[in-house]
């Protein structure tokens, strides 16, 4: 009763504030200082954290899958779901029932999710790695509507002159990415609703593989044959489907230690107790169930695979009559180093998405190449790189963005800025403009002179940083006179040299 | 409450508040608003230029000189202060009005019995690091004003300039557009690319699509804007830090001059024009090529003639 409580208790506060720090647009809670996303099993393991996998794997040993119950948000997104059914479902219908584990299934997807990712192949483990899963099905279906909701209540507060809350700018991020979050959501929501906890004990990789030593922690659930009365409670209760009263056993590998069979039992027959003076019990399988649920599994990855490469668009192109151009490397955000790190250690959480307050962090959709897809790319079309703004290397709990301090960021060449002259409009209307060089920190563009008093632009690359400002600003429509074009591994930006150190004196008005 | 009266009184709220206003009830607001500047100020003197002082004490001198506050601003008016804040630098940097100044003027704008006083900026880089890396929204706010964002379509209304040659509608903060009067406080800057930033170019910053500018002859347009039909009751020109190169935004504090100076008029031609050929002492700028000045003063928005005027200098 008190474990399960305290349970509860966890749990809740584990998936507010997750979801929460993945809808604050406003920046309210300071994601960089809430450690909940950094011990997330898989993220984890990405950033190579040894000491949080080693205390996960080791928790587990302890006292079974905690994590899932406790700390994984799509987990907890599983139990409300399954919460909110109840609430829907007939008295009768309430309940769950014992279902042999999909053993096949579980190891399967397993070793095909490794399999992926060992060849390079990265988006079959971020579409099934649980947190990440969760992070986008709030960032794209939730945060919109958290946002929405917001613009409203700025509206009411705004006509009373009350200003804490202000409109934001709602946008589609990725369309690929939305699918995929779709598909998550309705998904693991009707597996939730039906059957509980399916997902983690048949596709979940982090579910199997501390499903895998959970089989041996030192507590878990074992029902005592003396005190059973067969009465069954235990099992309807179980959302993962793993009690099995007829024959007395508890599959502890699928076990969430939710501790709700314990709370039912009003014969005080199950258990969770020191389990290590004991041989392991035997878990049975059966080989029928498992075939037919291969095949819904298989089917669905094909539809979200057919789904998203529906969306086959061409990529960061401008058509039009003036000239257009092509970006050749993607633009990995601040602290990837390169592409292909990137690509090796990100799950696609979009957490820094969610994050940047400059709004221009997006899912991608095939720049890396579909090994990469859904992983953040910077898009300039809602706003550039803040010059001093480290935050998503902050918040990147995978390593994927490494930390980087101000000085190392303005020190880093993300990309690099290319100039159409063709396109621009000092050049085609003969009119003044430098927005590109006003947005520039470095004044890797800057304005010479041009034909009488007007100015055009002029580039130094080698002090550029590829934040993007010249491009966001770039009035020519309707492709850009100016853009920058990845660098596939970052590049060291050169520090740009004060050229008017001298001091001027004034003594005069001058009129 | 019942549910559905919530529901009810939700809809409408949200109604009321995106409901437009039509361009002829914009017209008729300023109208009523450029009466009330009319009447506002008669003092002898039309430009104030001060040098050597601190910005606060620089502005308490020039008002004084012009007749007070209390000539603009009226007990019980709204009142809007649009200073540049367009980057997230720190006073240092002088890509922003200085924050002294600016709180200073809400000041006295709140001691002239001004019912509220509001400040905002349409800020180029992130407008939440720039308000508060300005030090602009801890000086207003502890000066009794308030902050407002504007980083929103929502917040802007369409208006109309019939006199405008390229920019002939815009979208203008509806700060600008409901407050009974307001105060244009910008930073002396250089700008590569309108060649200087002062009061005409800070207007920049009271629209939402600044693009349309700079695709449409950016210097005709900056002079179109400062015909909208409610003009700024006064032009304060900050000049206390100059950025002399790499405006408007500058790299480091080698681009900035400390030149302790701040230009105030109601003629927004004439005080571009001082401020300029203030500048012009710094970095060669000669006043023709700002072409936006000329321009404003072929719309009659005032004189770049600075010997029509009553021009009062002040050494402090």
């Amino acid at each position: 009763m008190i474990l399960k409580r305290l349970r509860l208790a966890l749990g809740i506060i584990s998936l507010l504030i997750l979801t929460f720090l993945f809808v604050d647009f406003a920046g309210l809670l300071p994601a960089q200082k809430v450690p909940l996303a950094d011990i997330q099993f898989v993220p984890a393991l990405l950033a190579l954290s040894f000491g949080t996998v080693t205390a996960l794997l080791l928790l587990t040993l302890l006292f079974g899958r905690i994590y899932c119950s406790v700390l994984c948000p799509m987990g907890l997104f599983q139990d409300l779901t399954g919460r909110v059914a109840l609430l829907f479902k007939k008295k009768k219908k309430r309940k769950y029932s014992y279902s042999p584990e999909k053993r096949w299934l579980r190891y399967g997807t397993l070793v095909a999710v490794l399999g992926t990712y060992i060849a390079g192949w990265s988006v079959l483990l971020s579409v099934l790695e649980p947190y990440s899963a969760f992070g986008r099905m709030v960032t794209h279906l939730l945060r919109p509507i958290y946002m929405a909701g917001n613009n409203l209540i700025a509206g009411v507060f705004n006509h009373f002159g009350n200003f804490s809350f202000y409109h934001t700018e709602i946008f589609l991020l990725s369309t690929s990415s939305l699918v995929v979050a779709l598909i998550t959501f309705v998904f693991i929501g009707y597996l939730a609703w039906r059957y509980g906890r399916t997902f983690c004990n048949t596709l979940c990789p982090v579910g199997t593989i501390l499903g895998f030593v959970s089989r041996f922690s030192m507590f878990r659930f074992k029902v005592h044959e003396e005190s059973c009365n067969h009465c069954g409670i235990c099992a309807r209760n179980c959302k993962a489907s793993c009690i099995d009263s007829k024959s007395e056993t508890v599959d502890n590998s699928r076990c969430v230690t939710c501790f709700n069979c314990t709370t039912v039992c009003t014969k005080k027959a199950i258990r969770y107790e020191f389990s290590w003076k004991k041989s392991a019990p035997a878990t049975t399988i059966s080989e029928d169930d498992s075939v037919a649920s291969r095949r819904r599994f298989l089917a669905t990855i094909g539809v979200t695979m057919l789904a998203a490469s529906s969306q086959v668009w061409a990529k960061g192109m401008h058509l039009g009559t003036n000239k257009p151009w092509i970006r050749k490397s993607p633009l990995s955000p601040p602290g990837s180093h390169s592409a292909a790190h990137l690509n090796a250690h990100c799950t696609a959480c979009h957490l820094c998405v969610a994050q940047c307050p400059s709004k221009i962090l997006k899912p991608s959709f095939l720049e890396y190449g579909v090994e990469g897809m859904m992983q953040p790319i910077m898009d300039f079309s809602h706003g550039f790189c803040n010059y001093d703004c480290t935050l998503c290397t902050e918040v990147c709990p995978n390593g994927a963005l490494k930390k980087l301090t101000v000085d190392q960021k303005h020190a880093t060449q993300m990309g690099y800025v290319k100039f159409i002259k063709s396109n621009c409009v000092v050049f085609t209307d003969e009119t003044f403009c430098g927005a590109c060089s006003e947005h520039c920190p470095t004044q890797a563009v800057s304005m010479v002179p041009y034909k009488g008093d007007l100015t055009i632009p002029q580039l130094n690359t080698a002090i550029c940083v590829g934040c993007g400002g010249c491009e966001y600003v770039c009035p020519a429509k309707p492709a850009k006179a100016i853009y920058v074009e990845g660098n596939p591994v970052h590049r060291k930006a050169e520090q740009f040299v004060d050229t008017n150190k001298k001091e001027v004196k004034v003594e005069s008005f001058g009129f | 409450m019942k549910r559905r009266d919530f529901l009810k009184a939700a809809a409408l709220t949200g109604l009321v508040t995106t409901f437009k206003l039509t361009d002829g009830m914009d017209l008729m607001a300023q109208k009523t608003a450029k009466k009330a500047v009319k009447t506002g100020g008669t003092s002898g003197t039309d430009l104030v230029a001060v040098m050597g002082g601190e910005p606060a004490q620089m502005f308490q001198k020039a008002i004084a000189e012009l007749g007070g506050i209390g000539k603009y601003v009226k007990k019980g008016q709204t009142v809007c202060i649009k200073p540049n804040i367009g980057w997230d630098k720190t006073p240092e940097l002088a890509s922003n009005t200085n924050p002294d100044l600016v709180g200073e003027i809400v000041r006295q704008c709140i001691a002239a019995g001004a019912s509220e006083v509001v400040v905002f900026d349409n800020s180029c880089d992130d407008w939440r690091k720039a308000y508060k890396n300005s030090g602009i929204e801890a000086a207003v706010t502890a000066a009794g004003g308030k902050m407002l964002p504007a980083k929103e379509v929502t917040y802007y209304r369409d208006i109309t300039l019939p006199q405008g040659v390229k920019l002939k509608t815009a979208k203008v903060h509806q700060a600008i557009l409901d407050s009974d009067v307001w105060i244009n406080v910008p930073v002396l800057k250089n700008h590569e690319g309108a060649l200087m930033t002062i009061s005409m170019k800070n207007h920049m910053g009271i629209v939402w699509d600044r693009g349309f500018f700079h695709r449409n002859d950016l210097q005709q347009c900056i002079a179109d804007i400062c015909t909208l039909n409610k003009p700024a009751v006064l032009h304060v020109v900050d000049a206390y830090r100059v950025m002399k190169t790499n405006g408007p935004r500058g790299r480091s504090v080698s681009d900035v001059a400390n030149s302790k100076a701040l230009f105030v008029s109601a003629d927004i031609v004439a005080v571009d024009t001082a401020a300029t050929k203030f500048f012009g002492q710094l970095v060669d700028m000669p006043l023709e090529s700002v072409k936006h000045i000329s321009l404003a003063q072929d719309h009659h928005l005032g004189t770049m003639d600075l010997s029509k005027l009553k021009v009062k200098k002040i050494n402090i």
